[in-house]
């Protein structure tokens, strides 16, 4: 069962939290937990940042997140494996390959599933969770469940030394990555001719049709681009982590978390929230046991919808 | 209200005895599908099918259960294994550490869901769509978390359940399934029937409205929050019942196999795909879904190739495509709404 | 003109951030009245009306009804107390059918089941919609379904029915039948008050108008009154060029 592996993992990993993180809380350690929290905050921001955009686009929460997440590292994976190049050169074809997977999802599921006269919102819920386990048993079909690693990476297991403050390169990577990412959809929905069509999409579906948009089209490529932000994310955690079928499921609950933490639709929201909760994540690490880590993310959310039912950006 | 309509036309009288009828027709189909269910462990005497019939009966009752709040009242949750996880921990802990019969534990159990319900309800009902969805999740998934770091209901390693006599005073049976067959088929002729007797009544007339127009229902007199509340506290009663059942049942509970995600979803699942905030929708869902399950997970799930999950969600994603009102539409009328209102539906 | 007013709108005001929508509003509608609140658009009757359904409290001001101050009851309760609507934009239950949408409106007054379909049945037959009794309320034709809120709103025997432009949208011939129906209600006893943003369809049926105009009472008197106010035709005037 992957279950048990993934608890002696866990096991594993509070070992280590008990050996490093646990010492006298001096500045030098607050700092390593923030930007530890920070950095792990970004690259949940960038998970999230595809629910986010196409959530605010068509209204859909695709409950097969964490598997889009999980087939990315998957072809990382994949692609290390036949082309022996390093994954960061190889992280723009992954983000190629998972837009591709979007728009497919989107014209051979979603789509279909949108139609629906009853029960819409449902149809949409289990028309992508089935999808989820289809893509799960696919990775367990072609890469069987073992826990697997890519080794020997120019980023892999280095870290940058800041003044006794220790950075892991691969998270460093994946911050920047991130807020890369972020400045790249900024750029895309406030300054193209494509960013007007998806605001206009997202203010109107029915009316956009009669200024000459395609609304199909543009969901194709709104899902297209949904799925080639966590193909990057997914890119950065192959790197980092280990990749297994079920890999997606816990990452998954996290990136749903953030977007209603941030304010469903709003895709600037959640990169706060994601930072928000990496933080979070973080500080409770160290106060409570590690297998405990996700209580703080848990008590934040509910904190804040009973405060702000919509999220901390919300205003849909 | 009025001195011109004295009495009801004869059109309405007929349409209202039709009704009736159709009352009294679900009550007679309830007694002929218990009577085969009833002789069918007679027949089939081999353990694994008859395994298979608990955990399908098991799966009708929690997921008639699920359906109250979530089919009924529209209020979809995803965290209904917190309640299910509190029956099994409640009968179970006060059973080995006071002794006490698995029966007392079970209404124990939902009468503790259904104040947990309660309690969560007070906060969780101001939010709305999927904000509520994730609240349901994450008080689940906490659940887990603790229940993993709680001593005293056994951690990560769980509880046995001590043996004793093989009794009904007990709920143990050994080996023996057919005691658990009948006890299961109580609990879904039971949810069955506290469903059919709501749907005739304020409670579900109340709740339906609060599913379709929250507003509309408000301006008639309806109070959402209390319709809500009502709707919780009895979908986690019945659940936390099934919870004490599956226990008894397992003999094992540890917080992975009763607090799991995967059961917030097999406790939807059949009612989705049966035909959600309907009759026999969870029935119908879980008498296809669980053999399934099961099924695939012995034939094609042993070699680990991950062929089980292949037919198993691409079978969840064709009946959510296929027919979005749940396979009850093969046997019902369809709502054929006209072209102008089916246009409006699109969009809300 | 003597008898106690069944309801009372006393100094209203409502904002909504720097806007007003409605300034200062004191209407009385005497027992039994039809009283049509029009107004070009924007004037606040939709914001007026749901102040007096108890969708949103007033910022200032006092709403009574038989002499009980309900300002701080919410829909539930006006409608408990005795105040039934319709809405702009009809909201059926879709999903439910036509008798079971009424039987919704019944079970304010009744818990049993069996008495909230035999009041349905009765309320159905008198908005003459008995025939659709087992049809899906998504299933019915525009006109249908405002008539079926109009025969939840009366399910709930209210004193005061509120009517939000339940004309829009229909043709000659369904508003005539509109009317004749909007009658008969009147007769039962009910006290009625429309909000109509087409003039020409209220004024015959209403005993008394009140125009709104800004968020202020510009004009309030019979039908015949009203439409002579120079003020008044003014107001509408300028409303038809916009529109």
């Amino acid at each position: 069962m992957p279950c048990r592996e993934h608890r002696l993992l866990r096991l594993r990993v509070k070992g280590l939290a008990q050996d490093n993180g646990l010492k006298t809380m001096t500045f030098q350690a607050l700092a390593q937990i923030v930007v530890s929290g920070l950095l792990m905050g970004l690259i949940y921001a960038l998970i999230a940042a595809g629910l986010s955009l196409i959530f605010g686009l068509m209204d859909v929460v695709n409950f097969a997140h964490g598997e889009f997440l999980m087939m990315a590292m998957y072809a990382m994976f994949g692609l290390v494996l036949a082309l022996a190049v390093d994954p960061v050169l190889l992280m723009p074809i992954v983000a190629g390959l998972m837009f591709a997977l979007g728009a497919i999802v989107y014209l051979g599921v979603v789509r279909h599933a949108m139609r629906a006269k009853v029960n819409a919102g449902m149809v949409q819920v289990f028309a992508t969770f089935g999808l989820a386990i289809v893509l799960r048993g696919l990775a367990q079909l072609f890469f069987t469940p073992d826990f697997r690693s890519i080794p020997n990476t120019w980023l892999g297991g280095k870290t940058l030394n800041l003044g006794g403050i220790f950075l892991p390169w691969p998270q460093l990577f994946g911050g920047a990555v991130s807020i890369a990412a972020f400045v790249g959809l900024y750029l895309l929905i406030s300054r193209t001719d494509f960013g007007r069509a998806l605001a206009a999409t997202r203010e109107d579906a029915g009316a956009v049709a009669l200024v000459g948009i395609d609304r199909n089209k543009v969901f194709t490529i709104g899902w297209g681009l949904g799925a080639g932000l966590v193909g990057l994310a997914g890119s950065v955690m192959a790197i980092f982590f280990y990749i297994h079928p079920d890999v997606g499921g816990p990452f998954a609950l996290t990136a749903y978390v953030t977007v209603a933490l941030g304010g469903f639709g709003s895709i600037f929201g959640a990169l706060a929230a994601g930072v928000i909760i990496g933080l979070i994540e973080a500080i409770t690490a160290t106060i409570l046991p590690t297998e405990m880590k996700s209580l703080g993310i848990y008590a934040a959310y509910l904190a804040v919808v009973f405060v702000r039912p919509r999220g901390l950006f919300g205003n849909i | 209200m009025s001195t011109q309509s004295i009495g009801i036309a004869a059109g309405l009288a007929q349409a209202n005895d039709r009704f009736h009828a159709a009352r009294r027709r679900q009550l007679m189909t309830l007694v002929v599908v218990v009577l085969v269910i009833s002789v069918l462990p007679l027949l089939v005497k081999d353990v694994y099918l008859q395994n298979i019939m608990v955990l399908t009966l098991m799966y009708t009752a929690l997921s008639q259960s699920w359906n109250i709040l979530g089919g009924y009242c529209g209020q979809i949750s995803l965290g209904h294994a917190i309640y299910f996880g509190i029956g099994a921990y409640t009968s179970t802990l006060l059973f080995t550490k006071f002794g006490v019969s698995p029966w007392f534990g079970m209404a124990a159990g939902g009468g503790i869901a259904a104040l947990v319900a309660l309690v969560l309800g007070y906060p969780f009902f101001r939010l709305k769509g999927h904000y509520f969805t994730i609240a349901t999740i994450v008080v689940a998934e906490a659940a887990l978390v603790l229940f993993l770091s709680w001593p005293y209901a056994g951690g990560a390693l769980g509880i046995q359940l001590p043996a004793a006599a093989d009794n009904w005073a007990n709920l143990q049976f050994g080996r023996n399934k057919l005691p658990f067959i009948y006890t299961a088929l109580a609990l879904a002729t039971i949810t069955w029937l506290v469903t059919w007797k709501i749907e005739d009544s304020r409670w579900g007339y109340w709740w339906r409205a609060v599913k379709d127009n929250p507003e509309a229902a408000e301006s008639l007199g309806v109070v959402i929050f209390n319709s809500k509340m009502a709707a919780a506290a009895l979908s986690a009663f019945f659940v936390a019942v099934g919870g004490s059942f599956y226990a008894q049942f397992v003999a094992y509970i540890d917080p992975d196999s009763v607090l799991n995600f995967h059961f917030s979803l097999l406790f939807a699942l059949p009612a989705v795909l049966g035909g959600i905030g309907t009759l026999w929708g969870p029935a119908l869902g879980a008498i296809i879904l669980i053999p399934l399950t099961e099924f695939t997970r012995s034939y094609a799930g042993g070699s680990g190739q991950g062929i089980d999950l292949i037919i198993y969600g691409a079978l969840i994603m064709l009946i959510a495509l296929w027919k979005p009102e749940g396979l009850i539409g093969f046997f019902v009328r369809q709502p054929k709404p006209l072209p102008a209102s089916a246009d409006e539906g699109a969009h809300s | 003109m003597t008898a106690a007013p069944i309801l009372s709108v006393k100094n209203v005001t409502r904002r909504f951030g720097g806007l007003t929508a409605n300034s200062d509003v004191s209407i009385d509608v005497p027992q039994g009245e039809i009283l049509g609140l029009i107004g070009p658009n924007g004037a606040g009757k939709s914001t007026l009306f749901n102040i007096i359904a108890g969708a949103f409290p007033p910022s200032e001001g006092r709403i009574v009804l038989n002499g009980a101050d309900i300002t701080g009851l919410d829909a539930p309760a006006r409608c408990a107390a005795g105040i039934a609507r319709t809405f702009q934009v009809v909201k059926s239950f879709e999903s439910m059918s036509v008798i079971e949408n009424v039987m919704v409106g019944s079970f304010v007054r009744t818990a049993s089941a069996a008495e909230a379909r035999r009041k349905a049945a009765e309320v159905l037959e008198f908005v003459e919609l008995d025939g659709r009794a087992n049809a899906l309320a998504g299933e019915l034709t525009p006109p249908e379904k405002r008539r079926l809120e109009m025969a939840r709103a009366l399910a709930t025997e209210p004193k005061l029915l509120l009517l939000d432009e339940v004309m829009t949208g229909l043709t000659p011939t369904e508003a005539r039948k509109g009317v004749a129906l909007i009658r008969r209600v009147r007769e039962t006893g009910v006290t009625i008050l429309m909000v109509e943003h087409v003039m020409e369809i209220v004024m015959p049926l209403v005993d008394r108008a009140v125009v709104l105009h800004l968020g202020k009472v510009l004009s309030e008197g019979t039908p015949r009154q009203v439409v002579a106010d120079e003020a008044v035709i003014n107001a509408y005037l300028g409303d038809r060029h916009r529109a």
